[in-house]
């Protein structure tokens, strides 16, 4: 759990962050969004504390964060960043092994883990333990980055557009797959990212920034229905009600007996790509694979 | 070849002398640069000073430093030494400088938020990702210092210099083409070996 109570720090240029309060509750992931120089970056940082709050209380775990050494705090959180920020004079093994080293842990230990962390965030140890940075693709540094993070299995992770330097297409991909593994290893996670889309699909919170202060924090779905004011909902785009119904599947809604004629959609597609599908087939119900059919009015009333 | 065969120790001497006066110098140098250039690196101001220093230091002809010295130092090794020094103490410092600021901010950012210490992120990450720029440094150095080292026979410093110096004195072609011949290849042997380090 990570809990932030009236943080703020003032830049001397202006901005920053002003009397924040934010709760990511345990095993969780909050996404911090908003426009460009709103004071995520900064956010973040406070809370390993690679930036230290003006005034405000800071808790890890229930711990007082602004209490603990900060290097010692910082050993206890896992952190990534966009550029990943690989040593490049080591080997992909030992880039992993650096907290494991810093907490004192033994060789065999560390190997272990080292290979565990690794086949975890979907790369072969045998392949990549002892290969250079410069030899990996961004996707493949960007997992690496995760992998050591998670090294001494941290309870908290912050990421920082983590994979914003990584090609669009496999973007979605990745973002989906290490948020899937931290959901599973129960890490608290606080997220940044500029992308909406990518805020609602990964966040079970979303936080939207402005200026240094916190707007909304909501789950993503009631956050698309209700923005809290118009910032919000320009923010959050003229098409929010279709980014919604892309958080459904049609085994969400109600589904009728009937059967209708047309190609049928498995019901894990989304309520948003259903709808897609009865625009350019001009229907107003569409078949389900696993049985039965989606109406235009059941989607309408799951919203 | 005589003269050669016959004054082998006393030329075995001056190569000794000058291999001490190029490596003892160096040292000083980089007892110098390493400290000031680290400090440099985190602080805009004194790395402005460092660096606009250096460069005036740097510009100065060898045997001009030598010349100003004298007053302060009077003559002989130690003299040469810190002249030497001096000389090379601003190559080294930029290098160093140069080196640190070559580390990529985000590899900065990561080994902070790792939980690396200061003293942690200069030996494991930023010293040795600065150690090519520090290496090319050495190298431009070195070949200075063996060169400038030659003039050092001027103020009694020693070494090669001085078989130029009193072969020219002397008119003996001999011992100007052996003081010189050594000083070339003094100069291409370290080159040679330290660009094995850079590569390796
Ligand atoms: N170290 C710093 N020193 C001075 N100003 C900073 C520093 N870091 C960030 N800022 C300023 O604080 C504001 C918020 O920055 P940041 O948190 O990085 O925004 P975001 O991540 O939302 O784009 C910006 O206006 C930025 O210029
Ligand atoms: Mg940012």
């Amino acid at each position: 759990m990570i809990e932030l109570r009236g943080v703020t720090k003032a830049w001397p240029g202006g901005a920053g962050v002003q009397a924040l309060d934010l709760t990511v509750p345990e095993g969780t992931c909050c996404a911090l969004i908003g426009p460009s120089g709103c004071g995520k970056t900064t956010t973040l940082r406070l809370v390993n504390r690679l930036v230290e709050p003006d005034a405000g209380s800071i808790r890890i775990a229930g711990q007082d964060a602004l209490a603990q050494d900060p290097v010692q705090l910082r050993r206890g959180i896992g952190y990534v960043i966009q550029e990943g920020g690989l040593f490049p004079h080591r080997r992909v093994g030992a880039n992993v092994a650096v907290v494991p080293a810093l907490l004192g842990w033994d060789a065999a230990r560390t190997r272990a883990r080292v290979e565990e962390v690794l086949a975890l965030v979907g790369l072969d140890p045998a392949v990549y333990r002892d290969r250079w940075p410069h030899q990996l693709s961004g996707g493949e540094r960007q997992r690496v980055g995760v992998a050591r993070a998670l090294a001494a299995d941290p309870p908290v992770l912050l990421l920082d557009e983590p994979f914003g330097a990584v090609d669009p297409l496999r973007r979605a991909q990745l973002q989906e797959e290490v948020l899937a593994l931290l959901k599973r290893l129960r890490k608290t996670v606080l997220l940044v990212t500029h992308d909406v889309q990518e805020a609602v699909r990964l966040g079970d919170s979303v936080a939207l920034m402005r200026a240094g202060r916190l707007v909304q924090h909501a789950p993503p779905a009631a956050m698309l229905a209700r923005p809290a004011d118009g910032f919000a909902a320009d923010f959050l785009g003229a098409d929010r009600a279709l980014t919604r119904l892309g958080l459904f599947r049609i085994s969400d809604a109600a589904r009728d007996a009937a059967t209708v004629p047309g190609e049928a959609l498995p019901e894990a597609t989304t309520l948003r790509d259903a709808l897609s599908a009865m625009l350019e087939r001009g229907v107003r119900a569409l078949p389900v694979t696993e049985g039965g059919s989606l109406s235009l009015e059941a989607l309408l009333a799951s919203r | 070849m005589r003269w050669t065969w016959r004054n082998l120790d006393s030329i075995g001497a001056a190569l000794g002398e000058h291999v001490l006066l190029v490596g003892a110098a160096l040292l000083l140098a980089a007892a110098v640069a390493l400290p000031l250039g680290v400090l440099a690196a985190r602080r805009p101001v004194l790395r402005a000073a460092a660096m606009g220093g250096s460069a005036v230091l740097y510009s100065v002809p060898t045997l001009a430093l030598f010349a100003l010295l004298v007053p302060l130092l009077g003559l002989g090794f130690r003299a040469a030494l810190l002249a030497l020094a001096s000389y090379a103490m601003p190559v080294l410092l930029r290098a160093v400088v140069t080196g640190l600021e070559g580390v990529a901010p985000a590899v900065r950012d990561a080994a902070d938020g790792m939980g690396l210490t200061a003293r942690q992120k200069l030996w494991q990450v930023e010293l040795p990702l600065a150690l090519p720029s520090m290496l090319a440094g050495l190298r431009v150095a070195v070949a200075t210092l063996v060169s400038a080292a030659t003039v050092a026979a001027y103020i009694g410093g020693g070494g090669l210099g001085v078989l130029i110096l009193t072969g020219l004195d002397q008119g003996h072609t001999e011992k100007i083409l052996v003081g010189a011949t050594l000083v070339c290849a003094l100069a291409l042997a370290a080159d040679v070996a330290l660009r094995r380090m850079q590569r390796a």
